[in-house]
């Protein structure tokens, strides 16, 4: 069985713990032994992407050596761990020591999805949930990972789920970690198109697979006094998208 | 400025860390005949110039021979309601215009409204005209006036455009001052990318199809 | 052009409250999005030709100095003058004097964005010399005394009914309400220029180092009138636009269209080799071009040298939705968009152009179609670090991620940390699950509520559920 270290997230470990226990249980119904190391933190990625690339460093080895022993690191988050795989070699480069370590580490690195279906194998689970739904396709998952098919893959065998696309998935919704607080009016227009378009679907959920991106959005749709449901797709994956959605409250 | 020149390259070559390339490296770049992908088609190269040129608005008349090119360009010129003048390139000169049919060998001038020309080869890659300056095709008969009219023998419909560089390359004077590579006629979006032919250029540019097997009379 | 980014922000937010300019940019950018995903979609070599295009693009800068000596041999043997700039007072001075020397008036202009670079337009018409640009989307923001706000579409921001006042001030009644006619207008008003002028000054999408060719590709055809019918023709051109040989001009013709405007070609290409030749009944009696360095030989051999792959198709703004947001105008200079992000610092330098790179979402779709592969997001967080390490960035900023990496290095104090705020923020959202209002989260909290947390953290509900 392989032993999978699963990734705490900031945002998942802070505001939506639901999303880890929905992770392991996919993993643990995939057939891994999940563990989760409680000496990590964060990733590193809010240093490296405001130009501090010395604390990004410090943060990486912090996660690299906590990650070690085991056959897989997975994460609930295609930008976290598009981190781990893509910038960790690329911040030790030139370092002897470190840039094999950060390199074992990111070849065992997944997001959770497509280390499901990809490593896993797996092609269905076995969930319900009644609702027709949208996916946002977040920046790091998709065009850092290629996280597309799997998402639709597994939500495709979601008994009494209809998944409806919307238009331009692909773009982002504004989040972009400190950009958003950084720019806020340039992302309230990027996050107001988005919703107009998860609106023009329909669906009365929207999913996706950062919790950056959902709270971002989330916390929109709430301002504008909207009812539409937002969840991480692992929760919906694991059959946890029971209670309150995200920024709604007594669950 | 000769020392701008030595400057900026004493600068390029401070970047990259090295001296001026040896001449044995030099003589390995100048000889580099580089081979990208070409796009693949399996249509007849004819079929698709037709297909594509016309997709960008541009039209295509079929002739069976030279000596048939007057009165297809008679038959435009009525057609569009032009005067029986126009500018025509030297080397269709001696076809059998019509009695009452004006031309000139160009430049063209500010108040032309149609011009006939030769051109080197079209590129079926994507319907393209390749044309190539000198006295027997000025440019400004390629630009200036309402209509341009080309003569396109068939057999002269290459697939891709390496294989218009060889019939460049192999041109007595080399490259020549002008090489236009014509599409279609002349369009903008630049206002709320609406597209509107006739932005500069021709508003029609009006191919004319030699049918293979004609006698060449260029 | 003076450099107005320092003000991105301001003119970010007057941007997005321009409803006219939200429907312009709103109406564009979905045609070249969706043209250009179709033509891709139809063209099964594309992905193989942005590897060769980006490869043949670093074989050139790797061997600039060979291929422009090269092309400068070549342009004089043709019967064409190369000038060599250093940098934009030097490119300005060298066009002045040959306006100077053949005693021009009227000159003519076809799009080219390093005469924006070099702010060519006014030192020309601080000497007298009446300068028209020829491209209709330039042609409208000189009327408008505005900079481009798009690298191939410059009036892109411009509304039809704003072109329509334009040209009735600039032209007379009556006024013109269609785009037909709006373009017809400045068809017969340009035709009169292009036989007057004397000097014709282009851009250039490639030189040739095989042939000493220059090339230009538009839609419009205006700068071909503008090269051919002015007694001099004049390239402006980066040194980095090279390319050696035609067989490499195939490979970016066959990506630049598709990338540029999600046409299979534009109209026009046009091979400018030497002047006017013996028995030529037109064309120009000089050529020259001038080759621009401007801090272009500083970026090779660095951490910035993928940028000058850029071939100025447009792509990675077409498909930004920063971009998409706040339009060309708010980045402050001649590049706007993701391109203009990284070299806007990079010519004009790093204190002046704080937001450029952090008005970024690092979202990776302009890198996923720029057709040369640049790695657009790479190159913005390059700028970040450098901007933290030469102390640019706010101070509040560096203090915050002081605090964060003091408790993120040490995860017992992280996570008592994040047990207190689960606990806090729960309490503080209440019933609703959800704040609207958080003190030093104002960015945050002026346009979204804050999901409130379920009150403790998944490590802590980990462990418990453990033991």
């Amino acid at each position: 069985m392989p032993r999978v270290g699963l990734f705490a997230t900031c945002l998942m470990n802070l505001f939506r713990p639901t999303v880890g226990f929905a992770a392991a249980r996919l993993l643990e119904d995939a057939g891994c032994t999940v563990e989760v190391p409680m000496a990590q933190s964060c990733c590193g990625q809010p240093g490296y992407n405001s130009g501090d690339f010395d604390a990004a460093r410090a943060l990486a080895k912090q996660v690299i050596t906590a990650f070690e022993g085991f056959d897989y690191v997975v994460g609930p988050s295609g930008s976290c761990m598009a981190t781990l795989r893509h910038d960790y070699p690329k911040l030790f480069e030139g370092d002897p020591a470190w840039r094999p370590r950060a390199e074992a580490l990111a070849a065992r690195s997944h997001e959770l999805l497509s280390f499901l279906t990809d490593v896993c194998g797996v092609s269905k689970v076995a969930a319900a949930y009644t609702g027709t739904v949208t996916y946002h396709d977040s920046c790091s998952g998709l065009r850092g990972l290629g996280v597309k098919a799997q998402p639709r893959l597994l939500l495709g065998s979601v008994e009494g789920l209809q998944l409806t696309e919307m238009q331009d998935a692909e773009v982002c919704c504004g989040f972009g970690g400190t950009f958003c607080v950084k720019y806020p009016e340039i992302s309230g227009r990027m996050v107001d198109d988005k919703l107009a378009n998860v609106a023009a679907t329909g669906a009365d959920t929207l999913l996706g697979g950062d919790l950056g991106c959902l709270m971002n959005m989330a916390g929109r749709l709430r301002r504008q006094g909207s009812t539409l449901k937002v969840f991480h797709t692992a929760e919906v994956l694991a059959g946890m998208a029971t209670g309150g959605g995200i920024g709604e409250g007594e669950r | 400025m000769p020392e701008s020149r030595s400057t900026i390259l004493q600068q390029i070559r401070a970047a990259l860390g090295r001296g001026p390339l040896s001449d044995a490296a030099a003589a390995a770049l100048d000889a580099r005949r580089p081979t990208h992908t070409r796009i693949a088609f399996d249509e007849d190269p004819v079929g698709r110039f037709v297909t594509r040129f016309e997709s960008r608005s541009g039209t295509v008349a079929r002739v069976s021979s030279f000596d048939a090119i007057p009165a297809a360009v008679d038959a435009y010129r009525e057609a569009h309601g032009l005067p029986p003048h126009a500018a025509v390139a030297r080397p269709l000169a001696g076809l059998p215009w019509p009695a009452g049919f004006t031309h000139h060998p160009g430049p063209s001038g500010v108040d032309e409204q149609m011009s006939v020309t030769p051109c080197l080869a079209g590129i079926a890659e994507i319907g393209s005209l390749i044309l190539a300056s000198g006295p027997d095709s000025p440019t400004t008969l390629n630009f200036v006036p309402d209509h341009h009219l080309i003569v396109l023998p068939a057999g002269r419909i290459v697939r891709h455009f390496e294989d218009a560089w060889a019939l460049l390359r192999a041109l007595p004077g080399g490259l020549p001052r002008a090489t236009n590579i014509i599409s279609g006629p002349s369009r903008t979006g630049d206002v709320e990318l609406t597209i509107q032919l006739g932005a500069h250029g021709p508003r029609s540019v009006h191919v004319l199809l030699v049918a293979d097997g004609s006698a060449a009379a260029a | 052009m003076d450099v107005s980014s320092p003000r991105f922000k301001e003119k970010a937010v007057i941007a997005l409250a321009n409803p006219t300019l939200r429907q312009a940019l709103g109406q564009s950018r979905k045609g070249f999005v969706n043209k250009r995903a179709e033509l891709v979609a139809a063209l099964p070599e594309f992905e193989a030709l942005r590897d060769q295009a980006r490869d043949v693009k670093n074989h050139v800068l790797e061997n600039l100095d060979h291929y422009l000596e090269r092309f400068d041999s070549a342009v004089t043997a043709a019967g064409g003058h190369v000038h060599w700039a250093r940098d934009a007072e030097e490119a300005r001075n060298i066009i002045l004097g040959i306006c100077e020397r053949v005693q021009a008036r009227t000159i003519t202009k076809g799009k080219s964005m390093v005469s924006e670079e070099v702010n060519l337009n006014a030192a020309l018409e601080e000497r007298g010399y009446t300068v028209v640009e020829t491209d209709l989307g330039e042609y409208i923001i000189q009327l408008a005394k505005e900079p481009p706000s798009h690298i191939i579409a410059p009036a892109i921001h411009k509304t039809k009914e704003q072109v329509s006042d334009l040209f009735e001030a600039a032209h007379g009644g009556p006024r013109k309400t269609t785009v037909a006619d709006l373009v017809t207008e400045a068809r017969l008003v340009l035709r009169d220029k292009y036989f007057k002028a004397d000097v014709g000054i282009t851009g250039g999408n490639y030189l040739v180092a095989e042939t000493g060719s220059s090339i230009i590709v538009t839609n419009e055809g205006n700068g071909d009138l503008t090269q051919t019918l002015a007694k001099v023709h004049i390239v402006t051109s980066g040194i980095e636009r090279i390319v050696p040989t035609l067989e490499d001009v195939s490979l970016f013709l066959r990506i630049l269209a598709r990338s540029a405007t999600g046409q299979e070609t534009e109209t026009y290409t046009t091979l400018s080799t030497g002047p006017r030749r013996p028995g030529d009944v037109d064309g120009p009696e000089e050529f020259h071009v001038v080759l621009v360095d401007n801090g272009r030989s500083k970026m090779l051999g660095g951490k910035f040298q993928d940028m000058l792959r850029c071939i100025r198709c447009g792509a990675c703004m077409n498909h930004c939705p920063v971009y998409g947001a706040v339009g060309g105008h708010a980045y402050g200079w001649v590049y706007p968009g993701p391109m203009g992000s990284v070299l806007t610092p990079l010519f004009v330098g790093l204190d002046a152009t704080y937001d450029l790179p952090n008005a970024c979402t690092l979202n990776g779709r302009c890198q996923s179609v720029c057709p040369v592969r640049i790695p657009l997001p790479e190159l913005l967080r390059e700028l970040r670090h450098q901007q933290h390490q030469r102390g640019i960035s706010p101070p509040v900023q560096r203090r915050a991620l002081g605090v964060w990496r003091f408790v993120a290095e040490r995860p017992g104090l992280y996570q008592f940390a994040n047990r207190l705020a689960a606990r806090a923020l729960k309490s503080l959202g209440g019933r609703e699950g959800r704040l609207r209002h958080l003190p030093f989260a104002g960015g945050w909290t002026a346009l979204r509520d804050l999901p409130a947390p379920e009150g403790k953290t998944f490590l802590e509900l980990w462990q418990a559920r453990k033991t």
